[in-house]
């Protein structure tokens, strides 16, 4: 087989660039738009970028995505005075915090106590619904199933929790998420603590058992079509419904690995299911925490699955009616 | 090698992520550290030590030499000189030794201002009209305390002045209120976290978690303690999160982590927690008692070059005197040295516990002690 004829051939192979498929005339202006090629997008992927189309959806998925970045930026930019070195050496921990706990579930309340929270909260969801309705939108004229837009909505889930549903089942705003790169870091780590540990939620540990086993997927995947790539097998489709050498011989190397293997198909299937359970079963996991359980190590030591060690036996000083003697070794037991 | 455009699209790409691998790079601590296992196996908990900063730690944190005893018998102190309320009961020997320490552990040297002209009017030791004499005296009052009441935190180590001071008349780690920044009324202004907070080890949490919790008693507990919610169980999230300040003030003050005090499955289960959080705890109790009792009652006689911006004063925190080790001065027995700063006898109060223990003892009767 000649180099080029292969498909992960490391040669850029450059056509005259291509509209698509033939579509009904009313999407005529979608495939019309200007194209042309890039070499290092040739590098990653297609070389051809174009024709986009973003329709009304688009454009204002991106004005209102636009309008709350801008309100977080804005913001950000406020709280270091103004000052734009200071605002990009502090960039990381910047934020625009959610309001605060008093003002409960208030629509209104004054712009720096949340006010601007809500309205990039706002106008962030509506940019990203816009979003979600042009995946479906897309994918519905061009024939495909609605796929994508499922996955992309079960993250939309996650984020709709962590900002808003739960929130209003807790009766406050204020237990939402900031915007900012290590504040949200530092809520995840705050609400871990404040909910006595998510490691024993279980909703989050099935959320990372799919996190994890997608990764292990993709790569296992992964490997294969690049591993019977010489035998036409990226192929995928062709290979799903007439299998070929490179079909039987990845099936025949998994079933000597470990017994089993996945099909052509239903590989795509796992997959999915994998990636669109992560911000599931996470989102459930946030849900019902602060909700329906408080700490999360208890839960768990009443069901019995929290691992026993020896304790020190060290006593609460405000429940121990007489001090009890104070004895801090250098560093504590080793055992 | 050809230069096609291909090959210098890579080595550029190549040289980028080689930059940023650098620069990462430096971000982390030089090699060797050593674990040492603190708590039982299969918990993770372990202390994280490098010998080479180890060893600059134990250089800059060399207790002082101590002076010769001095004799304890003969005339006493008050019988000789005017003016000493807190160090009469001392014999004159004493008196002198202790004095004499001093002027070495807050204003070494001799000239305007040092040796006892820090304290004293030049000349005439019993006048009252330096302002550093009464924060002194109220100071050895504290030293004596922090010796007698709050054993429970100094032990049998104990302090002297060195202790926090570390011959600086102004210890080197205090803290005081900061002003939150006022800005137009309707836009995010520079608030109480959300930059780097140098006292909550460069983290983005509240930067002033002393004012609310080293200086008021706000309460630090936050974990949920049922397994279902109940309506008194109302903690927020931004409360999680200045205790998360506080917490991270005190790992980075005593150079530990977290597991030094916790197992870091359950924070506030004290059963599994080794014994250091509880010495930890009164240290809390024991640092808000010297913040209220001692400092911010001197803060009229503070001039204000020595306040604040707020206008309190400069107090302590654990790094005052931890300075980045669990023990601090290298764990040094610093008391048994100095008798003198201990009550005098027959004067020492009962051990204090702190606010939040009083109360609860009101609920469950009265104390043993």
């Amino acid at each position: 087989m000649a180099e080029y004829q292969y498909l992960f051939t490391r040669m850029e192979v450059r056509g005259p660039l291509y509209k698509g498929i033939a579509l009904d005339p009313s999407n005529e202006d979608r495939v019309t738009g200007s194209a042309t090629f890039s070499h290092l997008l040739g590098k990653l992927g297609d070389a051809q970028l174009g024709p986009i189309y973003l329709g009304t959806a688009g454009v204002l998925s991106l004005l209102f995505g636009f309008i709350a970045i801008e309100i977080m930026g804005l913001n950000m930019l406020a709280s270091v005075n103004w000052n734009p070195v200071l605002f990009i050496r502090n960039f990381f921990w910047l934020a625009l915090e959610p309001p605060l706990p008093q003002h409960g579930l208030r629509l209104f309340m004054p712009l720096h106590e949340g006010g601007w929270w809500l309205m990039a909260g706002f106008f962030l969801t509506l940019s990203i619904f816009l979003w979600l309705y042009r995946t479906y939108r897309r994918a519905d004229q061009l024939g495909l199933g609605s796929h994508t837009f499922w996955a992309f909505a079960a993250v939309v889930w996650l984020y709709l929790v962590l900002g808003f549903i739960r929130p209003i089942f807790m009766g406050s705003w204020s237990e939402a998420v900031p915007f900012g790169i290590f504040p949200h870091l530092d809520w995840t780590a705050a609400f871990s603590i404040r909910y006595g540990n998510l490691f024993y939620n279980p909703f989050h540990a099935l959320s990372i058992v799919f996190l994890y086993g997608s990764v292990l997927l993709f790569a296992m995947h992964g490997a294969t079509i690049l591993a019977v790539g010489r035998f036409g097998g990226e192929r995928e489709v062709e290979q799903t419904v007439d299998r070929g050498t490179a079909a039987e011989r990845a099936a025949l190397f998994w079933r000597w690995t470990m017994g089993f293997n996945a099909t052509y198909e239903s590989i795509h299937r796992w997959g999915w299911w994998f990636a669109v359970l992560v911000p599931i079963t996470g989102g459930i996991g946030i849900l019902v925490t602060g909700t329906l359980v408080d700490n999360w190590y208890l839960w768990a030591m009443d069901r019995g699955f929290v691992a026993s060690y020896p304790t020190y036996g060290t006593l609460d000083p405000l429940l121990t009616p007489t001090l009890p003697p104070v004895t801090a070794p250098n560093t504590g037991a080793v055992r | 090698m050809r230069f096609n455009t291909t090959n210098i699209t890579m080595l550029s790409l190549g040289g980028v992520i080689g930059v940023i691998g650098l620069a990462l790079l430096f971000t982390f601590e030089r090699l060797p550290v050593q674990s040492v296992q603190t708590n039982f196996r299969g918990t993770g908990a372990a202390t994280v030590l490098n010998p080479r900063t180890q060893a600059l730690l134990t250089a800059a944190n060399q207790p002082p030499e101590a002076p010769e005893p001095a004799d304890a018998t003969g005339e006493r102190a008050r019988e000789i000189y005017e003016n000493v309320p807190v160090l009469g009961h001392l014999s004159v020997e004493q008196f002198g030794r202790i004095m004499n320490v001093m002027t070495t552990w807050l204003y070494p040297g001799e000239g305007e201002n040092l040796g006892c002209n820090g304290c004293h009017v030049p000349g005439n030791f019993a006048a009252e009209d330096m302002y550093q004499k009464h924060v002194a005296r109220r100071m050895i009052q504290m030293t004596m305390a922090l010796n007698s009441e709050w054993t429970a935190h100094t032990q049998n180590a104990g302090v002297t002045c060195w202790t926090c001071h570390r011959g600086n008349a102004v210890p080197l780690n205090v803290w005081s209120e900061m002003p939150v920044a006022q800005g137009a009324n309707f836009l995010t202004r520079p608030g109480e976290q959300n930059r780097p907070a140098p006292l909550a080890g460069y983290a983005s949490l509240p930067t002033d978690a002393m004012t609310s919790m080293l200086w008021g008693d706000n309460e630090i507990r936050v974990a949920g303690t049922n397994q279902h919610p109940r309506p008194e169980s109302r903690t927020s999230i931004q409360q999680t999160e200045w205790t998360f300040s506080l917490m991270i003030h005190m790992s980075s003050s005593l150079g530990v982590n977290c597991s030094f005090c916790h197992n870091s499955r359950n924070w506030a289960d004290w059963e599994q927690s080794p014994p250091q959080r509880l010495n930890a705890w009164y240290g809390i109790r024991m640092v808000r008692d010297i913040n209220n009792t001692y400092i911010e009652s001197l803060r009229d006689r503070f001039p204000p070059h020595r306040l604040g911006p707020l206008g309190d004063t400069l107090k302590t925190n654990c790094t005052t005197c931890h300075q980045g080790q669990n023990r601090p001065v290298n764990g040094a027995l610093m008391i048994q040295d100095y008798p003198e700063l201990l009550p005098a006898p027959g004067t020492a109060l009962p051990p204090r516990l702190g606010p939040a223990a009083d109360q609860r003892a009101e609920v469950a009767g009265p104390r043993a002690n």
